[in-house]
């Protein structure tokens, strides 16, 4: 294979992971919620910003990551106790309107990472190095290998969480049948909330590991949710194979059609994609096929 | 339902407000007269201006979102086409503007014809991911056909020239804003109030029990669709001439989301609500950037407490609050 090829599907599949990360966040919040989170690029840009914060304070990286994962988690919490779960608890807050209140809780987060933080665009040092590796004719980064080793850890450990923990299949049953799931002793907003805190420890995961190559700023965050939500629609919202396969399949459209058609019409190139995969599949690439509720 | 017999005279004058025909023209067009004797200087018609032309579009879009209950995050795609047709027509083909305006906005609705018709078919969030893809894909031509388009700077628009003369001044400006705000107004509750309007309500109700009544859903969720960008193409035609400026950022996600935060800000499923929320969320930013850095962030709080206390909107809210007393 030629040498461009691969660099461009590894530079593709490299911001793929990171898409996929926040597209998770997205579908599994969606459901345990039926809510479009549009805060969950914020949770990236505070889990970037937080790295950089505690790294400047002589943090190693090897605390500094896991801390400020941790402290996104908690402005997850945070945000559906104090924003998310008023609103639905009053009972008579439709989806669109809960959507709103998702992009003033952006909005708040954008604005107080401006004040305590700052405009100015940071680094994060790299995990190990930033001496490329030669690969069949492509050089490819350390910290390239990092996104995607730790995405697959990510994936392969929430695959795992759903699939045999008690706690995942509680969060599963809830998002299949809130009621029923209540019914058999779930308690369902402990669930709500601890899919809040999730996702958002998805999406700084995210915004850790690319804040050394594509660097981190108070509004990163808008440019990463919306490619997150692009990517969890083009799965298919709520699935979680979807949530992977439309990352990285967002990411390798992104890096081939920047590299062979125009980088400047990179992003247009990627939603025309995703707006015929639509017209055809009208429910994402692994979208439930369910029929309407009448 | 029936009002207690003492009714207040707050609750009397809402309640007519609520009202959606001669009372509430009635009152709009008296605000519209009456606001120049309050405002003092340039500025306030600047503003005056922009908050006519927010509403203008968001008439249009709660048409959509509020009454057929199809969201389109790319609405400002629609209206910054609006501005760049009628500019790029009186610039490269030399049409005069008050024919380069029209043609600008029948071509738009043209276009959203074209794209509503496989978009529509979308429900809930996808049709949200397609919409914002629409808007995305026009704000990245707009930004990188520099030769035509002046790029991320943007571009001059002639002045629009009526009997021989430029239209410039703010005054003059702000009549013809807000006569168009008030025709718009008048269309928009022509539309709800016809059988149209009722088929609309009926697809927000339940799309297959509208249905199995005999509306022919796609039809009349493509007709509004078209009917809301061509208001948003006018809308951003009037701005562009008013503004003898244009840039990408008018086609751009945020100022789509702006225009949907409005629309259910203001209320849902109700003009005024539209026109109202246009006019609080223009008028807000004026007053915070006193906050300097704590801008964005006082925003997003309001708008949280906001959506929260009153999930369904300011004027609904209000209204229904008005006839509970």
């Amino acid at each position: 294979m030629d040498g461009s090829w691969l660099q461009f599907v590894a530079g593709g599949l490299t911001a793929g992971a990171i898409y996929a990360l926040v597209a998770l966040g997205f579908s599994i919040v969606y459901n345990t919620t039926h809510a479009i989170n549009f805060a969950q690029g914020e949770f990236v840009m505070v889990g970037g910003m937080g790295a950089v914060s505690l790294a400047g304070l002589g943090l190693p990286l090897i605390a500094a990551v896991p801390l400020a994962v941790l402290g996104a988690a908690i402005v997850g919490v945070l945000v559906q106790r104090l924003a998310l779960e008023p609103a639905r608890s009053a009972g008579q807050a439709d989806v669109v309107t809960l959507i709103i209140i998702t992009i003033g809780v952006a909005l708040l987060l954008r604005g107080l990472a401006q004040v305590v933080w700052d405009k100015r665009i940071h680094p994060l040092p790299a995990f190990s190095g930033s001496t490329p590796i030669a690969i069949g004719g492509a050089t490819i980064l350390p910290q390239s290998l990092w996104i995607l080793g730790c995405t697959a850890v990510a994936v392969l450990a929430l695959g795992g969480f759903f699939g045999r923990t008690l706690h995942g299949k509680a969060m599963r049953a809830t998002a299949m049948n809130p009621l029923a799931a209540q019914l058999m002793g779930i308690s369902t907003r402990g669930v709500v909330v601890a899919s809040f805190a999730l996702a958002a420890a998805l999406g700084a995961l995210g915004g850790v590991l690319t804040a050394p190559i594509t660097f981190t700023s108070y509004d990163v965050g808008v440019m990463l949710g919306l490619k997150g939500f692009a990517a969890a629609m083009l799965g298919g919202l709520g699935s979680f194979a979807g949530a992977i396969a439309g990352g990285l399949l967002l990411g390798l459209i992104e890096g081939l059609g920047a590299g062979f058609l125009s980088s400047a019409y990179k992003d247009a190139i990627a939603f025309v994609v995703i707006l015929a995969v639509l017209f055809f599949m009208p429910g994402g690439l692994i979208g439930a096929r369910r029929s309407d509720r009448v | 339902m029936h009002a207690a017999a003492t009714v207040s005279e707050p609750a009397t004058f809402l309640r007519r407000l609520a009202t959606p025909r001669l009372g509430g023209l009635g009152a709009l067009a008296l605000l519209l007269v009456a606001l120049p004797l309050a405002m003092p200087n340039a500025y306030f018609y600047e503003v005056a201006i922009l908050v006519g032309l927010n509403a203008i579009v968001c008439v249009g879009l709660n048409l959509l979102i509020g009454y057929a209950g199809q969201i389109s995050l790319g609405h400002a795609g629609f209206y910054a086409l609006g501005g760049y047709g009628s500019a790029l027509l009186a610039t490269h083909a030399s049409l005069p503007v008050w024919l380069s305006m029209p043609t600008a906005v029948a071509a738009v609705g043209l276009l959203a014809w074209l794209v509503g018709r496989p978009t529509l078919r979308l429900k809930g969030h996808y049709l949200a991911m397609a919409t914002l893809g629409l808007g995305i894909i026009v704000s990245i031509v707009l930004t990188n056909e520099d030769r035509l388009t002046g790029g991320p700077d943007g571009m001059s628009v002639p002045p629009l020239v009526l009997l021989g003369q430029p239209v410039s001044g703010e005054a003059l400006w702000y009549a013809i804003v807000g006569a168009a705000l008030w025709i718009t107004v008048l269309l928009a509750l022509n539309l709800i109030d016809s059988p149209v309007g009722r088929a609309l309500r009926a697809l927000h109700g339940s799309e297959v029990a509208a249905q199995t009544v005999g509306i022919d859903a796609a039809r009349w969720k493509l007709r509004v669709f078209v009917q809301s960008a061509l208001i948003a193409a006018t809308a951003g035609a009037l701005t562009a001439h008013y503004a003898g400026f244009i840039t990408p950022a008018k086609a751009s996600f945020l100022h789509s989301v702006e225009l949907v935060i409005m629309v259910v800000f203001g209320g849902m499923a109700s003009i005024w609500g539209a026109v109202v929320g246009a006019a609080v969320l223009t008028l807000l930013p004026q007053f915070l950037t006193l906050l300097k850095d704590y801008e964005m962030a006082v925003f997003g709080a309001v708008l949280i407490v906001t959506m929260i206390a009153m999930p369904r909107g300011i004027v609904p809210t209000l209204a229904r609050l008005a006839r509970r007393d």
